[in-house]
């Protein structure tokens, strides 16, 4: 009965989620080849283990954790494979990251038609949940620039996929949490540019309604986002700054070929040129309290309705998309505890009412949200699709009073399901298997069990996330 | 592969603290397994008699309300069975938070009686057996730099009486493995607790001691949960015994060789 191996002790490692909220000991490998994958899927049989896979480490609950198990991370799986310049597609192992994606490519003019808000995930990580970017409803989500990947099972085989080929594998992986099989390789459309910068247009908004609005009517634009004052109620609750964006016409951008190189793209190192970035988390985190983000979050929208209102410039795609690397190591700034972040998708009809109640129950408790961000979104035919024809809010909540924090989460789980709402794994901690069947679906969670049973019979891939959110299907 | 238990932690922001304790059926560690279920633990019971433990679990169980008890039938002297045995507890609990080691014995000797195999029996248990789990849990408290350790040792272990030198022996190599975890693992912040108990109503009273009063397992139990919370090093049970080993350990030898007990 007990199992033939053993682990060996030395490669328990810490590992924890990118808010540092959650942490747990796994059994750390790190393939660096294709081939090495199907051993490690042996191992973890022989060992009466089970395979968590990670990439970056950059989801914000716990998806690429394996508290007890094995964990396999990709980082070392990062050779860019195949790129074409004349046609913009690139083949890579799903190690390869963000960054190295747009560094990549960027001086040939291509950039990638979906973006996280931060460069610092890989794109195996990507895939596995599915991202979006600020523009979800223009361009669907990166699975759907995904031409074909090939992805090793843990029933041992290996299966290219396509739109078409093993449609419900390409539709499963893609989405499916790391939960199905592993990339080895994957072939990704890009897009084309004739600039290294974007035409932005920043306006404030004075309350949610109106904010919901906005990100409707530019829906059409190439980018719509909204940042959302979290910590402000009455009349004023849900008010906030939008961003739109567009990419210049050819002969737009005098000088594009300046504009696309890596250097006009990278961030500064710098603010306003003296302060060296990586020690703001340690100042920011002076202010990462009730009455500190209060005043950042007032001050900042009082700027953008003045000074910062209506303003149209040109920043560069860099500075535009990876809002979350202005400031190097934030996710510290939130204290011992880390941060989670609560993203719920709501459709057009009960987003208001619903996103209205979220905010104010959490303010209500003393629990406020620090930081939000709208988007808007459309739906698409992913596994574990987390989009509706609607909007998403995406906050971010510091961790603390923990008892009170967890029942906060379990209400707003309650109020998004009662809106028809979905969520969105790469983000969730706070899920529950009741939850999690509602949300998905008989139907989805039919299809899942199905693929995993012959994907996986052994049931060889379970993350944490896959243990609390399916421990009891 | 067997069934296996699968606790899930439901809250992951939340969580409840996982406790293991080894040699758990009865004593001591039957005590401590039902305050630290009242307290919000969740367990991983380990000991040679399946009936026993289960029953605990299913006592635990239904005090809590809810299953956080789970027992693991074990013979701490079958050495090769603690790496996979180990490493299936932290897979179903998915982390550690604190690991007792309590698994006893103490046979009866006769004033002339050497009998190994009956002292290795008592090496393995008392001794062997506590390097064996403890070793691992170290390495783990070592990687996740957090955890909490304690071993029952026994106010045995601080002198070398007549009575019974396997059990004295063993106990005092106990203490002092303890001693030297708790050196190698405080700069991780880990936390090593050794607990000595004077004379606790359990199997291993001996049937004849010097006329001072006797714990319940219930008592000790509780005092050893306040060392944990206040992560004291060496505790004494009840606290009056330090003052006595304090004169027992200093007693030199031309007396002490003559006391009877």
């Amino acid at each position: 009965m007990a199992a033939k191996s053993t682990l060996p002790l030395q490669r328990l490692v810490r590992l924890e989620n990118f808010g540092h909220s959650i942490d747990r000991p796994a059994y750390l490998y790190r393939p660096t080849h294709a081939s090495q994958i199907n051993d490690l899927f042996t191992l973890a049989e022989k060992t009466g283990s089970q395979i968590a896979l990670r990439g970056a480490g950059r989801s914000y609950g716990d998806a690429a954790l394996a508290g007890g198990g094995i964990v396999l991370d990709f980082q070392r799986m990062n050779r860019i494979l195949d790129w074409n310049p004349e046609t913009g597609i690139i083949t890579v192992e799903p190690g390869v990251t963000i960054e190295q994606l747009w560094r990549y490519i960027i001086e040939d003019g291509w950039w990638s038609p979906v973006m996280p808000g931060t460069m610092f995930p890989t794109i195996g990580g990507c895939l596995g949940a599915n991202i979006h970017g600020k523009n979800n409803w223009r361009q669907g989500t990166l699975g759907e620039h995904v031409i074909s990947f090939t992805a090793l099972l843990p029933n041992g085989e290996e299966k290219v996929c396509t739109p078409t080929r093993n449609k419900d594998l390409f539709y499963g992986i893609i989405s499916g949490m790391g939960l199905l099989g592993v990339f080895t390789s994957i072939t990704l459309q890009m897009k084309k540019i004739y600039s290294g910068d974007l035409e932005v247009d920043a306006w404030a908004e004075p309350n949610l309604e109106r904010m919901l609005r906005a990100t409707d009517e530019h829906k059409e634009e190439d980018y719509i986002v909204g940042w959302v004052d979290t910590t402000v109620g009455g009349r004023a609750l849900g008010r906030g700054q939008m961003h739109s964006a567009r990419y210049l016409h050819e002969g737009e951008d005098p000088q594009p070929v300046r504009t696309m190189r890596p250097m006009h793209q990278d961030l500064p190192d710098t603010i306003m040129g003296l302060v060296p970035k990586s020690m703001v988390w340690r100042f920011l985190k002076l202010g990462i309290n009730n009455p500190g983000a209060w005043a950042g979050n007032t001050a900042k929208y009082l700027m953008n309705q003045t000074i910062g209102n209506h303003k149209r410039y040109r920043q560069s795609l860099v500075a535009f998309t990876f809002l979350l690397d202005y400031v190097p190591n934030w996710e510290y700034s939130y204290g011992r505890q880390g941060l989670i972040q609560y993203q719920s998708f709501l459709p057009f009809e009960t987003a208001h009412d619903t996103y209205q109640e979220i905010l104010q129950r959490s303010q209500k408790r003393g629990l406020p949200s620090y930081l939000g961000v709208m988007k808007r979104h459309r739906p698409d035919q992913f596994l574990f699709s987390h989009a509706v024809d609607g909007f998403s809010l995406a906050l971010d909540f510091k961790v603390r009073r923990r008892e009170h924090f967890v029942q906060l989460m379990d209400d707003l789980n309650q109020i998004v399901l009662a809106g028809n709402g979905r969520f969105y794994f790469a983000k969730d901690s706070t899920l529950t298997p009741d939850v999690v069947q509602q949300y998905l679906g008989d139907g989805t969670v039919r299809k899942f069990k199905r693929l995993k049973a012959s994907a996986d019979p052994a049931h060889i891939l379970q993350s944490d996330l896959y243990r609390r959110c399916f421990g009891g299907l | 592969m067997s069934k296996m238990p699968n606790p899930r932690i439901e809250k992951p922001l939340n969580p409840r603290p996982t406790a293991v304790v080894v040699g758990a059926s009865s004593g001591i560690g039957a005590a401590l397994a039902r305050l630290l279920g009242q307290k919000g633990y969740r367990l991983a019971l380990l000991s040679r008699r399946k009936d026993r433990l289960d029953q605990l679990c299913a006592e635990i169980n239904q005090a809590a309300g809810e299953r956080i008890a789970y027992a693991y039938p074990h013979d701490v002297t079958e050495f090769d069975q603690v790496p996979p045995l180990f490493q299936r507890i932290l897979h179903d609990f998915q982390t550690i938070d604190l690991f007792i080691y309590n698994s006893g014995v103490m046979f009866s000797l006769g004033p002339a009686e050497y009998d190994f195999q009956k002292d290795l029996e008592t090496y393995k248990v008392n001794l062997l057996g506590g390097v064996a789990w403890l070793n691992q849990a170290a390495a783990l408290f070592h990687s996740q730099s957090r955890g909490q350790i304690v071993g029952i040792g026994s106010i045995a272990g601080d002198r070398g009486r007549i009575g019974n030198p396997p059990y004295h022996a063993a106990k005092a190599g106990f203490s002092t493995y303890l001693e030297s975890l708790r050196n190698r693992l405080a700069p991780d912040g880990v936390h090593v607790l050794t607990v000595k108990p004077g004379y606790v109503q359990t199997d291993l009273l001996p049937a004849e001691h010097p006329p001072l009063p006797v714990a319940t397992p219930e008592k000790t139990a509780e005092a050893i949960y306040r060392a944990i919370r206040r992560r004291k090093q060496v505790l004494y049970t009840p606290g009056w015994w330090r003052l006595i080993m304090l004169i027992v350990i200093h007693a030199p030898s031309f007396i002490f060789r003559r006391m009877k007990f």
